[in-house]
């Protein structure tokens, strides 16, 4: 550890000046996501049972696609601050630590992307 | 990964079990941690017998009396013996808090104590809190003002001075800090409860004029926002104060700014 002062240990690089944007974002995606899940669900629980082609017609219909659309948006993008923030609070290996970090932003944008090209086939029709 | 169960070095073995005092009849049990750095050997815990009737109420009269009669080995920090200088600081029965103003009646059975979490120790129940201390110098705990001195003191309107209230009252015995477990896994760069309490008394300070460079100095994804409103630190805090509503209004600041 050389002969660092405990002071300038403390002081690192110093502050990075960020962190209240990511706070923020996770706080309002979180608060999003209340109404858009239950919308979601109410649509889901009126569905069962429905034979398919029914059950692609309504989720088809631009209000439940919209809502759809916006809680897969702020699911997977809440998804992603928040795993991030455990990655950072545990893995404490650097090289472990970028590699899930890059893990992390590309599984959830390719998910989320991957189910909002779903809904985009309901709605618009393939 | 962070370490989730104790080094080979640092597992708890079982020490030695002082005889039970002649005569007494009145019996409470500790159970103390020891570790010293001179003899290579792991931590264990020694078992004491304390007779109550010859004894002050409070469990550091018990470690005391331990030291004074029983075995002058027992190495731990205090010094007032009244709360208010949080040298005492320890892990009693699983939460920390100071031996000198938790009564040993409080305690059903055996009192088991350990030093502070998660901090490396010095010897026994003594944990080296320089970490904690440089991050408390980092925060700048001292009034910073452009304008000049009045001849006479800066003032301060009564509502000002009540918003220190809750704040300037913590004794910084790092009882919250070292029971958070953000701050056990990543004290290196978070500062932690005690000192983000620290850092809100001077920022809602009415007479301090770096309000803006103290919050510059706290927006960090580690400094400030590591913590995630486990709460522990307010449970545990033996004054009672609320380190988690002082980070939680830091965070409102920090948006408050934009």
């Amino acid at each position: 550890m050389g002969m660092k002062t405990p002071l300038k240990k403390v002081r690192g690089l110093g502050s990075a000046k960020d962190g209240t944007t990511h706070w923020w974002h996770q706080k309002v995606t979180a608060i999003a996501m209340i109404p858009l899940f239950i919308i979601t669900l109410a649509y889901i629980i009126n569905l069962v049972g429905a034979d398919y082609s029914h059950i692609r017609y309504v989720l088809g219909t631009p209000f439940a696609a919209l809502v759809m659309l916006l809680l897969i948006v702020a699911m997977f993008y809440h998804l992603k601050l928040g795993l991030q923030v455990v990655i950072e609070d545990y893995i404490h290996t650097e090289s472990t630590k970028v590699a899930l970090l890059l893990l992390n932003s590309f599984s959830c944008a390719v998910i989320g992307l991957a189910a909002a090209l779903a809904v985009l086939k309901l709605a618009l029709g393939s | 990964m962070v370490e989730l169960t104790l080094p080979k070095n640092s597992k708890v073995g079982t020490g030695k079990t002082h005889p039970t005092p002649e005569g007494a009849t009145n019996l409470k049990t500790f159970n103390v941690y020891r570790w010293s750095p001179d003899d290579n050997k792991n931590p264990a815990i020694d078992t004491y017998q304390v007779d109550l009737d010859t004894c002050g109420p409070m469990i550091l009269d018990g470690l005391i009396k331990i030291k004074n009669e029983i075995d002058p080995t027992l190495t731990f920090r205090r010094s007032c013996r009244e709360g208010i200088c949080g040298s005492c600081a320890m892990n009693i029965n699983g939460t920390n808090t100071l031996a000198c103003t938790t009564g040993m009646d409080e305690i059903d059975g055996a009192i088991n104590i350990y030093p502070l979490p998660h901090q490396p120790v010095v010897k026994d129940l003594v944990p080296d809190l320089t970490n904690f201390y440089a991050q408390y110098a980092s925060i700048k705990p001292w009034l910073q003002a452009e304008t000049p001195s009045p001849s006479k003191e800066r003032l301060q309107s009564k509502e000002d001075r009540e918003k220190l209230d809750g704040l300037y009252e913590c004794i910084l015995c790092a009882c919250c800090s070292t029971s958070c477990p953000s701050y056990w896994w990543n004290s290196d760069r978070f500062l932690g409860p005690a000192i983000l309490l620290q850092a809100y008394r001077w920022i809602i300070d009415s007479r301090d004029e770096h309000t803006g460079e103290r919050l510059d100095n706290l927006e960090d994804p580690f400094r400030l926002y590591r913590c995630h409103t486990i709460m522990n630190c307010t449970n545990t805090c033996p004054k009672g104060l609320n380190p988690a509503k002082a980070i939680a209004e830091i965070k409102k600041m920090m948006v408050e700014r934009r």
